[in-house]
C-alpha cells in the first residue's frame, strides 16, 4: 500500500469490517459500564423499563471490598501463569520430539492435536469423571494397585487439578505452533553450532530457544486472552470452591447467584482493568521478541 | 597441522550409494578443492570429513589419528557454510566468539581473538550489528571469521561464494586466497565452478558421481587431463571434441582441442567453417564455428580484435603440439 490512492483504497475497504467490530465491542462495553453505575437486582423489581437507580461507585466499592475479591484475581493469576508455564514448557519439548523423523509421526501428530477439538466442558467432565474420581477414576485406581489412599483430587489440590486439565486442553496450540516455528529453524545453523562444539544443550539454549521465542512470544499472549476467562472447567468441576475462584467465576457468582447486575458490571469493569494489567507487562516482557 | 586421509571411504543414504569406495590424501597446508557436476557428492564427500555425516564403510584419519567415530566438534576442523549459516539473533561479535565460549575460553582472550578476527576481515564496523543487517559479502567474512578464531587444523568451504555477485565473488576468491596463504592452514574448498577451483587450488580433485576421476595441480589437469571427462571441465570455454575421420587420422577414437590452440584466417588452414556467433569479451573474442564437417560446433579463441562477422568462411588450423587423444572408453592416449 505505497501510494495515496491504494491507501485510500484500502480504508474504505476496511471500513465495514472496523465498524462492524468495533460496534461488537462498543456495545457490550458501554452497557456494561452503564450498569457498574446502577442499582439493577432484577429479583427485587429493578428494570430497565423503570429505570435504574445512579449509584456512583458503590458497586465499585462493594466488589473490591468483598472478601472474596483479591483470593480470586491471585487465583487467576496462578492459573494464567500455572498453564502458561506447563503449555510452554511442555509445548517446546512436545515439539522437538514431534520434529525428529519418527515411525508413525503423520496419526502421532493427529493424537497430539486431539485434545484441542475437544470441548472445554467434555473436557473438564472427562476429567472430572474418569481421571480424577476418587472412586471410579484412573488415578485412584492407580494409587489403590500401589496400595495407597486414593486422592480426592478436586477437593485437596483444586487449583492444582484444573491447572491440569486447562494444560491438557491448551497444550496442543502450544505444540502445534512450536512445530512451525521448529520446522522453519535452518538445519545448517544446527550444524555449524555442532562443529563450533556446541553440545545439544547448549545448542538448544544458543539456536533453537532463540529462534523459538517469537513463537513462544505468540502462544503466550493468545492463551493469556483466552485463560484469563477460563469458566466452563472451573463450573463443571469444583464449582468455585476450594480456592479455585477465579475473577471471572466470581463475577458469574454476583450476576447470577446473587442476581446482582450492577456488582457483577462492576466486576467486569476489574477484569478488564486486569486484563489490561496483564497485556501491559506481557508486552514489556515478551513483546519486544515480536518486534525482530 | 591438518594433514586428512580418506581410507575406503564409503557412503550410502538407503540402498543408494552416493560415494563408492574412494581414498584421497590430503597434505598438510593444502588448498584442496572439490570440482564436480551438480549431485556428484562433492557436499556429501566434504560432510563425511567434517563428521556431520557418518560413513558407511572406510576410515578417516586427522593428523595420523583415526577420526572415523570422532564426534564433528572432536575433529578440530571449521566449516563455512554456503548459505553462511550465521546466528541471526547474535550480533557480529557474539557469533564469531560463539566457538570460543562453547570451548570456554576467558573473556579477555575471546575478545582479543575477535578483535584480531575481525581487523583481518574488515569487520571491526561491523561488530555489533546482527548477520540481518549485513550484505552477503560481510555475512560471508562474518561465516569464516567464526572458522578461523577457533584456528583449526583444516577449514572445509562448501560453494562459499555462490550466493554473491560476479564481482563480490572475484573478491572474496583473492580475500580466501590470501587467507590461505597467510595461514598457511589446510583448505578444502568445494565448488562446481571450474574458474574457481583453477584460480585457487594447489590440487584439484574432479568428482563424478562419487568417483575422483583425476588428482592434481590446476596446470596438470589442464595439460594432461586423464580421460575426456576432466578435459572436459577443466577449462573455459570447453574442450571441442572431435570423431570420426580427423580422429583416425591421429589414431585415436576422438580427439580434443581447446579453443586457445586453434588458429583463425581468412585465408588458409586445416579446416573451414562459418562463423555463427561470436562473442566479444574485449580482451579475446570467441567464435563458434559451424558448418566444419567435423562437429556441430567448435570453439575457437582469437584476440579481441579478431573481427569476423556472422556468416564469414574462416579457415582453422590446430596447433598439432596440444591435440589430446582419447580411445573409444574416453581415457587418454
Ligand atoms: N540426506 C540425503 N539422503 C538421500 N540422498 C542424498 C542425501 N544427501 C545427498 N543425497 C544424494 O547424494 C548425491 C550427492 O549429493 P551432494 O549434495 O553431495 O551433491 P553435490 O556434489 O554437493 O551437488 P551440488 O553441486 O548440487 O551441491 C545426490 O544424488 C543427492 O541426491
Ligand atoms: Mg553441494
Amino acid at each position: 500500500m505505497a501510494t495515496q490512492q491504494s491507501r485510500t483504497l484500502a480504508r474504505y475497504m476496511m471500513a465495514p469490517a472496523v465498524i462492524l467490530l468495533l460496534g461488537w465491542m462498543l456495545v457490550p462495553l458501554t452497557m456494561t459500564l452503564f450498569f457498574s453505575f446502577k442499582k439493577y437486582l432484577p429479583l427485587r423489581g429493578d428494570s430497565l423499563e423503570n429505570g435504574l437507580e445512579w449509584v456512583g461507585f458503590q458497586n465499585f466499592v462493594r466488589f473490591i471490598s468483598s472478601s472474596a475479591f483479591w483470593p480470586s484475581v491471585s487465583t487467576t493469576m496462578i492459573m494464567v501463569g500455572g498453564v502458561l508455564i506447563i503449555t510452554v514448557v511442555l509445548g517446546v519439548f512436545l515439539a522437538i520430539l514431534l520434529d525428529q523423523p519418527l515411525w508413525g509421526q503423520g496419526p502421532l501428530r493427529i493424537l497430539v492435536i486431539a485434545p484441542f477439538f475437544v470441548m472445554p466442558t467434555v473436557t473438564a467432565l472427562v476429567w472430572k469423571n474418569m481421571f480424577l474420581d476418587p472412586v471410579n477414576g484412573l488415578f485412584a485406581h492407580l494409587w489403590k494397585f500401589f496400595g495407597l489412599s486414593p486422592v480426592e483430587w478436586l477437593v485437596d489440590y483444586s487449583l492444582g487439578s484444573i491447572i491440569m486439565i486447562v494444560s491438557w486442553q491448551w497444550l496442543p496450540f502450544a505444540t502445534l505452533i512450536l512445530i512451525t516455528a521448529i520446522q522453519s529453524l535452518d538445519s545448517e545453523q544446527l550444524e555449524a553450532a555442532e562443529m563450533d562444539g556446541a553440545s545439544a544443550f547448549h545448542r538448544f539454549i544458543h539456536i533453537v530457544l532463540p529462534h523459538l521465542s517469537r513463537a513462544i512470544t505468540i502462544v503466550i499472549l493468545i492463551q493469556t486472552i483466552f485463560l484469563l476467562s477460563i469458566f466452563a472447567e472451573i463450573f463443571v468441576t469444583t464449582g468455585g470452591a476450594f480456592g479455585t475462584k477465579t475473577l471471572t467465576y466470581l463475577i458469574f457468582q454476583r450476576v447470577i447467584d446473587s442476581q446482582n447486575i450492577g456488582l457483577g458490571s462492576a466486576g467486569g469493569v476489574y477484569a478488564i482493568i486486569l486484563a489490561n494489567i496483564v497485556a501491559i507487562f506481557l508486552m514489556r516482557i515478551v513483546g519486544k521478541n515480536l518486534d525482530r | 597441522m591438518g594433514r586428512i586421509v580418506l581410507e575406503q571411504i564409503t557412503k550410502s543414504f538407503g540402498s543408494t550409494q552416493v560415494i563408492p569406495p574412494l581414498d584421497l590424501t590430503i597434505e598438510d597446508g593444502e588448498f584442496t578443492v572439490f570440482v564436480g557436476p551438480s549431485g556428484c557428492g562433492k557436499s556429501t564427500l566434504l560432510r563425511l570429513i567434517a563428521g556431520l555425516e557418518d560413513v558407511s564403510s572406510g576410515r578417516i584419519t586427522i593428523d595420523g589419528q583415526d577420526a572415523t567415530e570422532l564426534a564433528p566438534a572432536k575433529r578440530g576442523l571449521a566449516m563455512v557454510f554456503q548459505s553462511y549459516a550465521l546466528y541471526p539473533h547474535m550480533t557480529v561479535r557474539k557469533n564469531i566468539a560463539f566457538p570460543l565460549r562453547m570451548a570456554k575460553m576467558g573473556p579477555a582472550e575471546i575478545e582479543k581473538r575477535v578483535n584480531n578476527a575481525a581487523s583481518v576481515l574488515n569487520l571491526t564496523d561491523y561488530l555489533d550489528r546482527r548477520p540481518g543487517q549485513l550484505s552477503g559479502g560481510q555475512r560471508q567474512r562474518v561465516a569464516i571469521g567464526r572458522a578461523i578464531v577457533r584456528e583449526p587444523s583444516a577449514f572445509l568451504f562448501d560453494e562459499p561464494l555462490s550466493n554473491l555477485d560476479a564481482a563480490l565473488r572475484v573478491g572474496m576468491r583473492l580475500e580466501i586466497s590470501e587467507l590461505h596463504k597467510r595461514l598457511t592452514t589446510t583448505m578444502i574448498y568445494v565448488t562446481h565452478d571450474q574458474v574457481e577451483a583453477m584460480t585457487m587450488a594447489d590440487k584439484i580433485v574432479v568428482l563424478r558421481a562419487g568417483h575422483i576421476e583425476q588428482v592434481g595441480s590446476p596446470l596438470e589437469l589442464y595439460k594432461n587431463p586423464r580421460n575426456k571427462f576432466v578435459a572436459g571441465f577443466i577449462g573455459s570455454p570447453k574442450m571441442n571434441f572431435l570423431e570420426g575421420d580427423e580422429a583416425k587420422r591421429h589414431n585415436a577414437h576422438s580427439i580434443g582441442v581447446r579453443p586457445e590452440h586453434i588458429e583463425v584466417s581468412d585465408s588458409k588452414g586445416d579446416w573451414t567453417g562459418v562463423v555463427g556467433v561470436s562473442e566479444h569479451l574485449g580482451s579475446d573474442t570467441f567464435f563458434h564455428i559451424h558448418d566444419t564437417g567435423l562437429a556441430e560446433t567448435i570453439t575457437v579463441r582469437a584476440g579481441g580484435e579478431v573481427g569476423f562477422r556472422h556468416g564469414d568462411r574462416v579457415h582453422l588450423t590446430p596447433r598439432s603440439d596440444v591435440i589430446h587423444k582419447f580411445d573409444a572408453q574416453g581415457l587418454r592416449i
